[in-house]
């Protein structure tokens, strides 16, 4: 096959690293952060989540199975560069519609390859996510390191507008319909509504301008902040709105950015993770049932509860806010973050991580039932 | 959910002999066991008949019983022990199956023995096919799937022809046929056609009793994975790793080349297979532990079909355990006593819990090992069987490194693509040498072999499409596009003006090895000068680590591969340190054994004083560094040693890790690598030992050139004359005429072998002129490099096995002297033997150590030694001696109390027998060569792998025994009397002696006179004797009734004796074989393999019969009984 053109990837603290064009040439900036997921490349790819970030896979092949027309989780490619060890050649999928790098190439996407992708996932583990360049155009690193450290940073940036909904939709349930659900799209997976809709939910997916005027007007009967990317600490208009429909004792479901979002509607603070969570494979305690579920994590941002301290074990006891009581109902067992909220006195629960999965284990599926059951219990109270 | 603290006392039972399909992974999972087990204060008795394993090493539990692991022998250790709980779940099936005869014989219930880890409801769940095929269904249903009845093959029960075609139109073919209620699967079968499909099911219908046959449809040809998952008791499943099989359904996975993780399946799918496998396991209500579902997946559609789950750990989960660095077994221990996975620490992370899914962030390649040489006539098509009898594993950045480096581990002839002409390849694989070409190749491949990646390589070279390997093979077009992408490669080698750092560089980042390149590129001096091309240019590999989390968390133990990437994580060290080098994959003649003495010299050397070896050491002894490449071993538990590399074992891989260890440890102002150890993992260390001493490499013990004067004929010779040693008459040979010539003139029998072999490769005794010729057709295509050896045949004499230590001093201190049950001739690793020598007088022994002696101080070892005897007409004659480690070394140790490969290594790194003796690692006085009267006598049986071997024919395979070895394990039976002995290790080995029943006798004229007492006894124990002719004839005028039967090769009427042993009618064979000649001793063994087929005990000589009567006798009157190896070490102790 034809030799690949040379390319770099050079970090924010002037790390080089060389590998080969992959997908696109070109050049391209964003967060360097590495995922661990062994499965599910197309689904990373096109989480909004990491619009704005360079993944980089751990995982050394990737493209085996090619892409399909099933597993996109929205409608494009969001991550800013693909940093990957082995690409493969062939796709080889029985579902397959095409290859990865050709799909890579055709949305624009710049990636390296034949990077040692186990170095740079140890410096960033070392060193914290970064800012990061790649280019198969220039191959100086001194010049492209300086372009880096003009990119803007991901701590401070606002970006659910870039990769919200320009019109509403709705997604229907499956089945009968028994709920409405209004869902502020702060970079939503489109197996969020799939998974509401299985239990009888009928999405309307709003954009992230929505007031809660545009939500009342769906006739929702709960609402749902979705994932997304970017800094917490810079949703102001999403918080706000959080904190309207708790005031009005509309049950809400937060996931991820949704989770943060209710954090700071509750009074509590964000903060930058050093390297983040992106894997599938993460244990998360469910302090309710004291069962230990293996989930899928994208977040570099997480709440941080009064009384914790980074790092050590959450206390279990109930921290009281403006909308009464609230416990942390999950926390990582890899290093105890805060990942999930439950409201006493107001039907509000978030989780950090991915109930949603796509990619990962289906061990948090349970989660769309609790927010059946609070809607429920909303319409019967 | 914390430990329990109920469970004080645990016995945990192993899996007996190393057989094919049940290796050294239990020996890895059971010492995990047994070592987390005594950390939480828990007492643990064992129970495990195989002495070649660490666990049965008396520190690693409280009270070791090496006994057979019968329900008859494991009921006594209870009654002795009066355990709390039993965990069955470590010892493979042959664990799982003794718990379940203990539970339903009620034994647990009658002592109290709480079953742990498994319960018996589940374990029959898993194993009941139609129960099983429900359970799935359930299973798939509760989890939402929407047409759960297709999660299991479908399948109909059929009463007649016209419902077979029926069910064959719906279902499609191929299918499979198997009728109800026969023997052992009789008339099974896989239809591809009409014609099959009337011939199989036809016989079926008439088969069975019932005129009844399943049919079911066919999953040949579908993709094939495996999921290795485990519960606790607080219901939380994690999934520790996906394995994907190269080769389809159709091949056992354990003869299957694996890959992991799974390379070929989108998030969705693999997600399907997770939700599905941990419902199964609820379902089936696995209580905790490790258990390993299987998985069918249809490539055109991705339909999911279960097919079969182990409630236990399993080979795939040794295999699991080291590709990903989560070791299932210890954590299974942890969670069978109580507590939860998010209790327990993730071993190599430390700060994070092992509730969570290792990711990997390199490739695992598992290739099996085979044997078919061993077994002439056996048909080589791999089949749902499993044949394979050892497995390399692999690690690597991408496919190919791994893939490449798993085929150089396997130590057969081509070391990895291109390294043996196509011609020789095509050969090895049914392709006719002549007719090498695309047409013959794709064809091939539709019939899974042994090394079908060559063939797979070698269609594609010749112009074969992805598509059209995928469509003979059923491999993965993924796959197959790898294996293309070095073909591709390969031709870019093959065309490069010159081999440039670029070039070489992503060479090796595809795998290859220098000595595949040397064979691209000629001109490059061999595998040398490509290394020194590449050392020129500053390609070298690194070294990643093993972290279960894709370098997410920092790894705190240095479990390493190598790969050709940017940066290393060799962490530096300034102890001194040692190199041992393993023994590679299982293969026949090299086993665990060898794998047990490695860990010993581990044990040994980690923390021992390193003296003057060690300038610049910090005192804290020695950092050991393990080489191997065997995934179902102690030695590549990354417990064991300090460092451990997961490497090939080839010259060029150990180079580089003596390398890397040694720079960094001298960049860490330490003295580096001080020693490498060859001499303790068989002959695969031992072949590198030149070449790496050239190199550079600090060889310690035996040196290679006194490793050469033991293993060259000529040099060999003239140690023995020099100290006037009796050898038999011998010389060596190129070719027939040279051979013939020495075979005229010491006469026939002649032993005719290879040089350099172990387990007696390629050896054979010959008889005549015709023989001789073709032997040496055969012979210099085995080993080109050797000459063939041909020595005098010793008929009739005893052979004695002698395991030494030799130091630097000259001392000599017998290990061990073993005195084997069968005549000479048969494999010392196939025969019986038994220590201490029960009919050797005072006078041989002297003369056996004054041999051993002077052929230590000849020869210049340094560590152990083993020496062969045979004794005729009271002269003893030397057969060989190997400087090195042997395969008797944990039996002898287990037998005298005395760790002799640990002694060996320390030897090896400088310590004398006197300063061993007086730290206490060997006994102050004495040694193996002079044990005490009332020593315990520990006897070790063979076992032997017929049953598994089948001609294209589907007859038995030729299970005749000889001086080429064939058994895959052994076990001790250790006692105060030789009778209780011998019945243990019979009972170990075949299942315990009969106390009723019709015992088959047929004696050699020479041992009918000492026979008479025997049989007659037995006959009075109330046995039934039938016997052929001349034997029935000498037994009936003393006075024993007894039945008169034909030998195999009269002609005659009704049964012959190997059809009425085969019949199953017989309890006990005693057959001693009829002198010498090639036709004389072949009846014998007939009878022999009727019994191995028969699985009943078969008493080959006088002894073996007294014997054997005397262990019937002792389980007539019950008073068999059990000690545990700590009871029985400490009296030898205490006795010196």
């Amino acid at each position: 096959m034809a030799k690949r053109r040379s390319a770099i990837l050079v970090l924010e603290d002037g790390r080089t690293f060389h590998g080969e064009a992959y997908g696109s040439v070109g050049e391209t900036f964003g967060e360097a952060v590495f995922n661990t997921g062994m499965t599910g490349y197309q689904e990373t790819l096109t989480d909004p989540s990491y619009h704005r970030q360079v993944v980089v896979q751990t995982a050394p092949h990737i493209g085996n199975t090619g892409v399909n027309g099933e597993d996109d989780e929205s409608s494009r490619i969001w991550v800013a560069g693909y940093v990957v060890r082995d690409p493969a050649r062939i796709g080889s999928n029985w579902r397959a519609t095409g290859g990865l790098e050709d799909r890579l190439a055709a949305e624009g996407v710049v990636g390296v390859c034949g990077v040692d992708t186990r170095a740079l996932t140890r410096h960033l583990r070392e060193r914290g996510a970064m800012r990061v360049g790649i280019s198969s155009v220039d191959d100086d690193p001194r010049a492209l390191l300086a372009r880096v450290r003009q990119s803007p940073p991901m701590v401070g940036a606002d970006l659910s507008a870039e990769v919200s909904t320009a019109e509403p939709y709705v997604v229907p349930a499956q089945g009968a319909h028994r709920f409405t659900v209004a869902a502020l799209d702060l970079g939503i997976k489109r197996n969020v509504p799939r998974r509401l809709a299985a239990r009888g939910v009928t999405t309307h997916v709003l954009p992230a301008g929505s007031t809660i005027d545009d939500l009342l007007a769906t006739g929702a009967d709960a609402v749902f902040f979705s994932p997304g990317p970017g800094d917490p600490a810079t949703a102001d208009g999403p918080v706000a709105l959080a904190r309207q429909v708790l005031g009005r004792r509309i049950p809400l479901f937060g996931i991820c950015f949704g989770s943060q979002i209710l954090g700071r509607a509750l009074g509590f603070g964000t903060y930058k993770l050093g390297y983040g969570h992106r894997g599938i494979n993460q244990p998360v305690l469910d302090r309710a049932t004291g069962k230990v579920e293996v989930t899928s994590h994208n977040h570099g941002f997480a709440v941080r509860v009064p009384g914790a301290q980074v790092g050590a074990v959450v206390p279990d006891q109930v921290i009281e806010t403006e909308f009464g009581g609230v416990q942390v109902s999950h926390v990582c067992l890899n290093d105890n973050v805060v990942e999930g909220l439950r409201a006493k006195d107001v039907p509000a629960f978030t989780v950090q991580y991915h109930p949603e999965a796509a990619a990962g284990p289906h061990d948090a599926d349970y989660l769309f039932d609790r927010f059946a059951e609070l809607i429920e219990g909303g319409k019967n109270a | 959910m914390p430990k329990r603290t109920d469970l004080k006392h645990i016995l945990v039972i192993g899996s007996g002999p190393i057989v094919i399909g049940q290796a050294c992974e239990f020996d890895y999972s059971g010492t995990q066991a047994c070592r987390v087990l005594r950390s939480e204060g828990i007492r643990v008795s064992l129970v495990n008949s195989n002495p070649a394993t660490i666990m049965t090493d008396p520190e690693f539990a409280d009270a070791t019983y090496v006994e057979p692991i019968t329900p008859e022998f494991v009921e006594l250790v209870i009654a002795r022990e009066r355990p709390d709980a039993l965990l069955p779940t470590l010892g493979g099936q042959t664990a799982l199956n003794t718990a379940v005869a203990l539970h339903e014989a009620g034994v647990l219930d009658k002592y109290g023995v709480e079953l742990i880890g498994a319960n018996i409801e589940a374990i029959h769940r898993g194993e009941d096919r139609q129960l099983f095929k429900d359970i799935v269904a359930k299973a798939g249903a509760r989890i939402g799937v929407e047409d759960p009845a297709a999660l299991v093959p479908r399948s109909r029960v059929c009463h007649s022809m016209a419902e077979v075609e029926a069910t064959v139109a719906e279902l499609g073919l191929p299918v499979v046929i198997r009728p109800s209620f026969t023997m052992g699967g009789l008339g099974s079968g896989m239809a591809h056609t009409d014609e099959d499909l009337a011939r199989i099911a036809g016989a079926g219908l008439a088969a069975s009793p019932v005129h009844e046959v399943l049919i079911e449809e066919s999953v040949l040809g579908w993709k094939e994975y495996e999921l290795e998952l485990m519960r606790d008791r607080h219901d939380n499943v994690v999934v520790v790793c996906s394995i994907e099989n190269v080769d389809p359904m159709g091949v056992h996975t354990g003869d299957s080349v694996t890959v992991a993780p799974a390379m070929t399946l989108t998030d969705r799918e693999y997600q399907r297979l997770r939700d599905l496998g941990i419902a199964v396991l609820r379902e089936v209500g696995v209580d905790t532990g490790g258990c390993n579902i299987q998985f069918a997946v249809n490539p055109a559609d991705g339909r999911i079909v279960v097919i079969e789950m182990n409630p236990r750990v399993s080979r795939s989960s040794a295999l699991a355990s080291k590709a990903t660095g989560f070791p299932i077994a210890k954590i299974a221990a942890k969670l069978a006593i109580g507590y939860t996975l998010d209790e327990i620490p993730n071993d190599i992370t430390r700060k994070t819990p092992a509730a969570f899914e290792p990711t990997l962030d390199y490739v695992v390649v598992k290739i099996p090992r085979f044997a078919f040489e061993k077994f002439p006539g056996a048909d080589p098509e791999l089949t749902t069987t499993m044949k394979s009898v050892g497995e390399a594993m692999s690690l690597g950045r991408n496919f190919t490194e791994a893939l490449n480096k798993a085929m150089r581990s396997m130590e057969t002839k081509a070391a990895g693509f291109w390294t043996l002409p196509d011609r020789a390849v095509a050969a090895a694989t049914g392709v006719d040498p002549a007719d090498v070409t695309r047409q013959s190749t794709l064809a091939a491949l539709r019939t899974p072999h042994d090394g079908r990646l060559y063939t797979v390589e070698r269609a594609l070279r010749l112009g074969a499409s992805v598509a059209e390997v995928a469509e003979a093979s059923g491999m993965d077009p993924w796959f197959l596009d790898q294996i293309a992408a070095l073909v591709e490669l390969r031709a870019e080698i093959v065309a490069a003006p010159v081999l440039d750092a670029d070039l070489l560089r992503r060479a090796k980042r595809a795998g290859l090895s220098d000595r595949q390149l040397a064979a691209l590129r000629p001109e490059l001096a061999a595998e040398d000068g490509v290394r020194t091309l590449r050392h020129r240019l500053g390609v070298r590999p690194v070294y990643k680590t093993v972290d279960t989390c894709a370098a997410e968390f920092e790894a705190t133990t240095p479990y390493h591969y190598s790969t050709y990437e940017s940066e290393t994580e060799v962490a530096p060290s300034a102890r001194p340190k040692v190199i041992i080098l393993g023994s590679g994959p299982n293969r026949i003649g090299q086993g665990i054994e060898f794998d047990y003495s490695c860990v010993h010299a581990v044990q040994a050397l980690r923390g021992a004083p390193t003296g003057a070896a060690a300038s610049g050491a910090d005192g804290t002894g020695f950092e050991t560094v393990m080489v191997n490449c065997n995934p179902e071993t102690v030695s590549t538990d990354y417990d064991t040693a300090d460092r451990l590399y997961f490497e090939p074992l080839t010259f060029e891989d150990v180079l580089e890790v003596w390398h890397a260890e040694d720079s960094s440890g001298r960049a860490a102002g330490g003295p580096g690598v001080v020693g490498m150890v060859v001499q303790l993992g068989g002959q695969t260390p031992l072949g590198l030992a030149q070449r790496l001493k050239d190199a550079g490499v600090p060889v310690v013990g035996t040196s290679p050139e006194s490793i050469h004067l033991a293993e060259e004929r000529g040099a060999f010779g003239a140690v023995l004359a020099r100290a006037g040693l009796r050898a038999p008459a011998h010389g060596t040979a190129t070719s027939y005429d040279e051979a013939k010539a020495i075979a005229d003139e010491i006469g026939y029998p002649v032993l005719v072998r290879p040089s350099y072999v172990l387990g007696g490769r390629g050896m054979e005794i010959v008889y005549d002129d015709a023989t001789l010729r073709d032997y040496i057709g055969r012979a210099t295509d085995i080993s080109p490099d050797h000459p063939v050896l041909v020595d005098r045949f010793l008929d009739d004499a005893i052979e004695i096995d002698v395991d030494a230590l030799c130091d630097a001093d000259g001392e000599v201190y017998l290990g061990g002297v073993m005195e084997h049950i069968e005549e000479a001739g048969i494999h010392s690793g196939d025969s019986s033997c038994v220590l201490p020598p029960i009919t050797l007088a005072g006078s041989h022994l002297a003369q056996v150590r004054r041999y051993t002696e002077a052929i230590a101080r000849g020869v210049g070892v340094r560590g152990l030694l083993n020496v062969q005897y045979a004794l005729k007409d009271d002269m003893l004659y030397v057969l060989e001696a190997n400087p090195r480690a042997s395969r008797t070394v944990p039996f002898v140790s287990k037998a005298t109390a005395v760790p002799l490969a640990k002694a060996a290594a320390r030897i090896a790194l400088g310590a004398t027998i006197a300063e061993l003796r007086a730290e206490g690692m060997l006994p102050p006085t004495g040694d193996g060569g002079a044990m005490p009267v009332d020593a315990p006598i520990a006897v070790k049986e063979a076992v032997l792998p017929f049953k598994r071997f089948r001609t294209p024919s589907g007859k038995g395979v030729d299970s005749l025994l000889g001086p080429e070895m064939k058994s895959t394990g052994e076990v001790m039976g250790i006692d105060t009397g030789f009778g209780h002995a011998f019945a243990k290790s019979q009972a170990a080995a075949y299942g315990s002696l009969p106390t009723a029943g019709r015992i088959f006798v047929s004696v050699a004229n020479r041992d009918k006179r000492g026979m008479i007492f025997p049989i007659k006894r037995l006959a009075d124990l109330g046995f039934e004797i039938v016997a052929t002719t001349g034997t029935a004839e000498v037994l009936r005028r003393h006075g024993i009734a007894c039945e008169q039967i034909r030998k195999h090769y009269e002609s005659g009427e009704g049964d012959d004796a190997v059809s009425m042993i085969l019949g199953g009618d017989v309890a006990l064979v005693v057959n001693t074989p009829q002198g010498s000649g090639a036709s004389a001793r072949s009846d014998g063994y007939e009878i022999r393999s009727a019994a191995v087929t028969a699985d009943i005990p078969c008493i080959t000589t006088v002894p073996g019969a007294a014997a054997a009567v005397m262990g019937i006798e002792a389980r007539i009157r019950g008073d068999m009984q059990v000690r545990p190896l700590q009871e029985l070490h400490a009296a030898l102790r205490a006795g010196e």
